[in-house]
């Protein structure tokens, strides 16, 4: 089984430099993009490959590039912007490549920028992940000392610099557009879509903004070609990609697998089982935004519309497990406390919903709820739904609430009707 | 134009805005917190939600936004429908669960846009049981209370405060639920239009601080319309009253004037007419008398008893009385009460605004350029309304970039985020640095005469046949070049200059530069210091110094003073000498001052507040203000003083005084068709000045006399002091309360306009009396560099909006913004002296006596050789503008004001 985005990544080494990068083939496919490829038959491969966006929506990455205008009396500035602020709960993917392989990122960057013309890049890089900005900088080095960056690179017309950035720290600056806000100095905010950054992005001028595992990809399709890069995945969306698993498995991590790995095999095979002693009762399959799964639905590839048609999403990937010993609704209200601490406070729904579905499930928890505040939390779940709210943190925010009113109601109603009875709340 | 299905009825509207403004327009009642009028769409409260279907066949439709939804040909809505309606009834839920109930003791309550959108939804159950978030209130200065438990978080006070007025201390601080809207500490709100959050803010998180002081809810004041008479722009003004007393003014919208904005000087100015300082009973040789009749007589006597009489009119009293004084002692006997340079400047810009060809925008228009000079003037402080269009003006090349890029121009946060990199140009030539220099493309300081010099330079270079300055720096002559070739490239390019530096080498070298540049829709616009200074003008009389002559050569022994400190406006000298010479000296006005002191006979002059009559602001539009409450005690409309001891009576009435004045001076002819407003406007009733909800009305008195006074009659305009008569039929721009069915707050105006920020239905109020017309040559009359000379220096007069204008510096709030006094200084003037800021300094007059020992201030952009003190402060009334002194660092024993002598 190939692994192309985690080959670089060994045990005896804290990080693969330049010289490790190369000796495995990097910089092969910048090379091959620069020298031989047009900026639209970039594009083009990473369209054809079937490369979808690894950030959580799966939008194609090389439909994306091509979106941006680039006739001539198109703005001649262009960005590209690297969202490497990893902030879901549970979810770590990004990190790795981050701190192992911080070539990989960079070779992306490059061959994104030049499909795209642009010739600045940021990286927008999650606060707290110190060691990856150590090693982002230390590697950017490198690049620039090899010619790969700044002023033609490969003695070609094309140049490119890149900036890393590292946040100040925000959940919402995941939101590609209120990560160009805080990008500018703004408060992360999201902005209204349309206009899309692609017209209208960082400064005004058109902007893509890659998640840091989809530009890891790129220099793999453009090295050994679009076949290749299909022929890695075990169903319709192509690829490998990282999956984890977090919870009370036997042994949680992560692991460079085809895409439509089903649950099942990432969970008892590479996470090994759940720990002696406990149940799986159900899973978040791709971060705490994403909807539960049963174990019922173990069998379901991780693959885009397969997970959607059983009622949830890819996300990231990475599993949060939920055992027969932990309470759902103390999961989450844990979940529920994030979201709403991490609401930029913009839009009505998500500023004042959240804070709500919080009261409710701690109400709940310390026994003053009633049956009525499950038709209130139901309720607020749709009111928080997606078009109803500004961006897309509420209605993720509402994903796993929704999910466990559905399959773990009776663990709700255990603690009101117990309580309801006992003090006779009113 | 598109057709689009509301709720099973189809309509024809512009297709160039969204849904929620369509909806408005229409008449419809679709609740909505975070889009203003003047400020676009943002999609933040999401209040405004309405069902979109995808076609005919759709029955289920998506939830969206209106105020984010483009209008485009066949769409189909629905307001009503039941998804849509419960939406936006838990959306003021959810903004319901931290606002406090605290409606019977919030000064917004009565006209709070979220009580009224919260009826509208229907959302009346509280479901939340959790506990309330609670914030700090902050002291944010003289103008503006604070009450954060009560925001809702719409966003529109920061949009407002930093995106539209260009503010920088107002910020939204924390995040989630906790967003809070404030400064980063207490402290004074600096930017000059900080008032409007009173408006702007759906509820009551900011309130108006004077207002606070003697509060009364909106229905249970008398309001009537009216007209700031703190500048030259003619805001229109709602000012209410109870009690006898003035208790605040709000904003009464003009399509093509003050919009939806006052400035704080308009705002809060309203102190003076309850201040302590005003004149409310007759005074015969500082005498009060009590009997209007007695007053009156002792007038009648002078009169006739004078071997001649003049009478000295004034920039801030109406034009009905300055008409009627001038009809009183005949037009040969008739004084401005202008000096010889405000005579000359406001003549020549009247000269050039109805023969120099150019269109004299209003403020609508301005909002329009797309590229600005100011020559000479310091906007924000000489006639503040306009600094906040100039600033939306130079959102147009945003505009113009959003439309390429198929971005509509109502999605605010979109275009604010192309603003970045574009901006129409603003050139600033002024004598120091002005309040909009951060969003100058480039500023120039320097004395008047070198900013007219820069401003020939720039004519010369739009157009060679015009004159050239000599000896131009080569920076001064690539300034010019580079400011020319923007304006050259303009559509609708705009000249601002005024009265400010007293110079008339600027005002012509504005024209000079208006008539170069190419563009058809180029427009030239004068500041001028006072409510009326077109319209006293227009109407035309001779110079204060020529009176001055009167008296002198003994022409003359009786005087007529009608609402003018004279000693604002020539030397205490010449004034005194003027007022002691004269035989009797009668003075009309309605606050005390130096002049007032001398007058033999002293008549109570009505404010603004208690009167009716006409101003001509700076675009020379002619517009009306109405009494709001009846004048108290013995003061009466000053026109009523000059008329009553005039012998025809058919000038007893106001309408036939505007008529006469119409009819008897050709330039303001036009004037006829408001001569009889209150005929054509009631139609058999009269408008209630009090709303139909005023309450009290039998009580108000009872505490003086039991038997409930009948109201005062108005035979003077459409309106009765009175809850009785009708506003149905008024046309908007006459309803003293903008207020529909459901809509309490200020923002009822949509049910007013032709559309969502247009017009008035019905027309907005005023006439243009000046159309332009003609060319005027080039004017040549360049002058030389100004060159400072050792040790001298000249007084340079700068206006502060808090400080300059008479009247409003009577006016508690406003004197606490008030500027520190102090001489302004160069850094290296200040060097030679040895001074440094706060330390006291020696002014002498030239001829060498010691006149005056202030504190000095360090401003680096001053020019040298130039002193800047405050226009108009009284502390300053001493000094001549422009007069040559010498300066000497006093010493620092004597730094108290009072003792050195005058």
């Amino acid at each position: 089984m190939e692994k192309p985005l985690t080959k670089n990544i060994q045990p005896d080494r804290a990080f693969a430099t330049l010289a490790d990068y190369e000796s495995t083939g990097g910089y092969l496919g910048m090379r091959k993009a620069i020298t031989d490829l047009q900026p639209k038959e970039v594009q083009q491969w990473v369209k054809d490959a079937g490369l979808r966006g690894r950030g959580g929506a799966g939008f194609s990455t090389g439909l994306k590039w091509s979106l941006v205008p680039m006739d001539a009396d198109a703005p001649q500035v262009r960005y590209l912007v690297v969202n490497a602020d990893e902030m879901e709960p549970g979810t770590f993917k990004d990190r790795l490549l981050l701190e192992k392989d911080p070539h990989q990122l960079i070779e992306g960057i490059i061959i994104a920028a030049y499909a795209i013309q642009a010739t600045m890049a940021y990286i927008f890089l999650r606060g707290e992940y110190h060691l990856a900005a150590q090693r982002l900088a230390y590697a950017l080095l490198e690049a620039r000392s090899k010619g790969y960056l700044g002023k033609h690179v490969l003695d070609s017309g094309f140049s490119l610099e890149i900036v890393l950035h590292t946040s100040a720290g925000r959940y919402i600056c995941g939101e590609e557009t209120a990560l160009l806000n805080a990008l500018e100095g703004k408060r992360a905010t999201p902005r209204a879509k349309p206009p899309f950054p692609l017209i209208s992005g960082l400064w005004g001028k058109p902007t893509v903004v890659n998640n840091v595992e989809t530009l890891c990809n790129v220099p793999h399709i453009l090295q050994y070609g679009v076949e290749w890069y299909q022929g890695l995945a075990r169903c319709v969306d192509k690829g490998t990609k990282l999956f984890g698993a977090s919870g009370r498995v036997k042994y949680p991590g992560l692991w460079e697998l085809p895409m439509g790995t089903s649950i099942r095999e990432i969970i008892e095979e590479h996470a090994g089982g759940m720990r002696d002693g406990y149940k799986l009762r159900g899973f978040l399959p791709g971060g705490a935004s994403t909807d539960f799964l049963l174990p019922e639905h173990l069998d379901v590839g991780m693959e885009f519309d397969a997970i959607a048609k059983a009622g949830s999403r890819m996300g990231t990937g990475n599993i949060i497990v939920l055992d027969d010993k932990t309470c759902p609704v103390q999961m989450v209200l844990n979940l529920e406390q994030f979201f709403a601490q991490e609401s930029c406070g913009w839009c009505t729904p998500c500023r004042d919903g959240l804070p709500w579905t919080v009261t409710l499930l701690k109400d709940i928890i310390a026994g003053k709820g009633r049956l009525e505040d499950l038709d209130r939390l139901a309720g607020l779940t749709r009111m928080l739904g997606p078009g109803n709210t500004f961006c897309a943190l509420a209605p993720g925010a509402m994903e796993p609430l929704q999910s466990a009113l559905k399959y773990f109601r009776e663990d709700f109603e255990r603690y009101i009707v117990g309580h309801y009875d006992e003090v006779g709340v009113v | 134009m598109a057709r689009i299905e509301i709720d099973g009825r189809f309509y024809d509207v512009q297709d160039n805005t969204n849904v929620l403004s369509t909806c408005l327009s229409l008449g419809m009642d679709l609740p909505y917190f975070c889009w203003h009028p003047a400020m676009g769409s943002v999609g933040a409260c999401r209040q405004c939600a309405v069902i979109q279907y995808k076609d005919a066949e759709d029955t289920r439709g998506r939830l969206v936004m209106a105020c984010m939804t483009p209008v485009m040909n066949d769409m189909r809505l629905s307001i009503s429908s039941e998804q849509a309606r419960r939406f936006r009834s838990d959306n003021i839920e959810l903004l319901m669960t931290n606002h406090p109930h605290d409606c019977p003791v919030c000064e917004e309550g009565g006209e709070c846009h979220l009580q009224d959108m919260t009826v509208m939804t229907g959302h009346t159950f509280r479901r939340y049981r959790g506990s309330k978030r609670t914030h700090n209130n902050q002291n944010l200065g003289p103008f503006i209370n604070h009450e954060m438990n009560r925001c809702i978080a719409c966003y529109r006070c920061v949009r407002f405060y930093n995106d539209y007025a260009g503010g920088h201390d107002l910020q939204v601080l924390g995040v989630h639920n906790n967003v809070y809207f404030g400064r980063f500490e207490d402290g004074t709100l600096e930017n000059e239009f900080s008032g409007n959050l009173v408006e702007v803010c759906p509820t009551g998180v900011f309130t108006d601080k004077t207002f606070s002081a003697h509060y009364a809810r909106k229905w249970d004041l008398q309001t009537a319309p009216s007209i700031c008479v703190h500048c030259g722009l003619g805001c229109n003004t709602a000012p209410g009253e109870r009690y006898g007393e003035l208790r605040r003014i709000i904003n009464r919208y003009h399509g093509a004037v003050n919009g939806y904005f006052l400035c704080d000087r308009g705002r809060f100015g309203y102190g003076f007419v309850n201040s302590s300082k005003r004149i409310l009973k007759p005074r015969i040789d500082n005498q009060p008398i009590i009997a209007i009749e007695t007053a009156e007589s002792h007038f009648r006597k002078l009169l006739n008893a004078a071997k001649s009489t003049i009478g000295i009119g004034s920039p801030r009293a109406s034009l009905e009385a300055n008409f009627a004084l001038r009809e009183l002692v005949g037009e040969e006997n008739f004084f401005l009460g202008l000096n010889d340079t405000e005579h000359t400047l406001l003549n020549t810009i009247i000269d050039l605004m109805r023969h120099g060809g150019i269109h004299s925008p209003s403020l609508r228009e301005i909002e329009q350029a797309d590229a600005v000079l100011i020559l000479g003037e310091d906007v924000t402080h000489s006639a503040p309304r306009l600094a906040l269009s100039i600033r939306q003006a130079l959102r147009n090349a945003s505009f113009a970039m959003a439309q390429t890029m198929h971005i509509p121009l109502w999605q605010d946060a979109a275009i604010r985020q192309l603003r970045g990199n574009v901006q129409s140009p603003l050139f600033i030539a002024s004598i120091c640095a002005t309040r909009l220099d951060d969003v100058a493309t480039n500023t120039y300081h320097g004395s008047p005469e070198n900013v007219a010099r820069l401003g020939f330079a720039i004519a010369h270079c739009l157009d060679d046949s015009t004159p050239a300055p000599f000896a131009l720096s080569t920076s001064e002559q690539s300034l010019a070049s580079s400011i020319a070739s923007r304006l050259k490239q303009a559509k609708r390019p705009l000249v601002v200059s005024g009265t400010s530096c007293s110079c008339l080498a600027v005002i012509q070298a504005a024209y000079n530069i208006a008539k170069a540049i190419p563009s058809k829709d180029k427009q030239l616009t004068f500041t001028v210091p006072e409510c009326n200074s077109v319209g006293l003008t227009i109407m035309g009389g001779k110079r204060l110094q020529q009176a001055f002559e009167r008296i002198d050569n003994g022409l003359t022994d009786n005087v007529i003073i009608l609402e003018n400190d004279l000693y604002r406006r020539a030397s205490h000298k010449a004034v005194d000498l003027f007022l002691e010479t004269a035989a009797h000296v009668s003075v009309i006005d309605s606050l005390e001052n130096k002049t007032t002191e001398k007058a033999q006979l002293l008549l109570p002059a009505a404010t603004f507040a208690e009167s009716e009559g006409t101003l001509v602001n700076n675009e020379g539009r002619a517009q009306r203000y109405f009494p709001v409450y009846p004048a108290t005690e013995a003061a009466r409309g000053s026109w009523q003083w000059l008329t009553s001891v005039m012998e025809d009576p058919h000038w007893q009435h106001h309408d036939a005084l505007t008529s006469a004045c119409a009819t008897t001076l050709p330039g303001l002819a036009t004037l006829i068709q408001s001569a009889s407003v209150t005929e054509d406007a009631i139609a058999g009733s009269k408008i209630p000045r009090q709303p139909h909800r005023y309450s009290g009305r039998t009580a108000m008195h009872a505490n003086i006399k039991v038997s409930e006074p009948g109201p005062a009659h108005d035979l003077e305009t459409p309106f009765a002091f009175s809850m009785e008569g009708a506003t149905t039929h008024a046309p908007p721009a006459l309803l003293p309360v903008i207020w529909a069915p459901g809509w309490n707050s200020n923002q009822a105006i949509n049910k007013f306009q032709e559309e969502i920020s247009g017009h008035l239905r019905d027309g907005d109020t005023g006439i243009r009396l000046i159309e332009a017309s003609g060319e005027l040559p080039w004017f040549d009359d360049i002058p030389t560099a100004f060159e400072p000379e050792p040790g001298l220096w000249r007084i340079t007069p700068l206006p502060n909006i808090f400080g300059s204008e008479e009247l409003s510096q009577q006016s508690p709030s406003i004197r606490e913004r008030q500027p520190l006094v102090c001489i302004l200084l160069n850094p290296m003037d200040a060097e030679t002296l040895a001074v440094g800021t706060g330390d006291p300094i020696e002014i002498r007059e030239f001829a060498g006596a010691t006149t005056l020992t202030i504190h000095a201030q360090i401003e680096h952009t001053l020019p040298r050789g130039l002193v800047g003190v405050t226009t108009g402060l009284p502390e300053f009334q001493s000094l001549q503008a422009w007069t040559q002194i010498t300066l000497k660092k006093a010493n620092p024993e004597l730094q108290d004001l009072s003792e050195v002598p005058l």
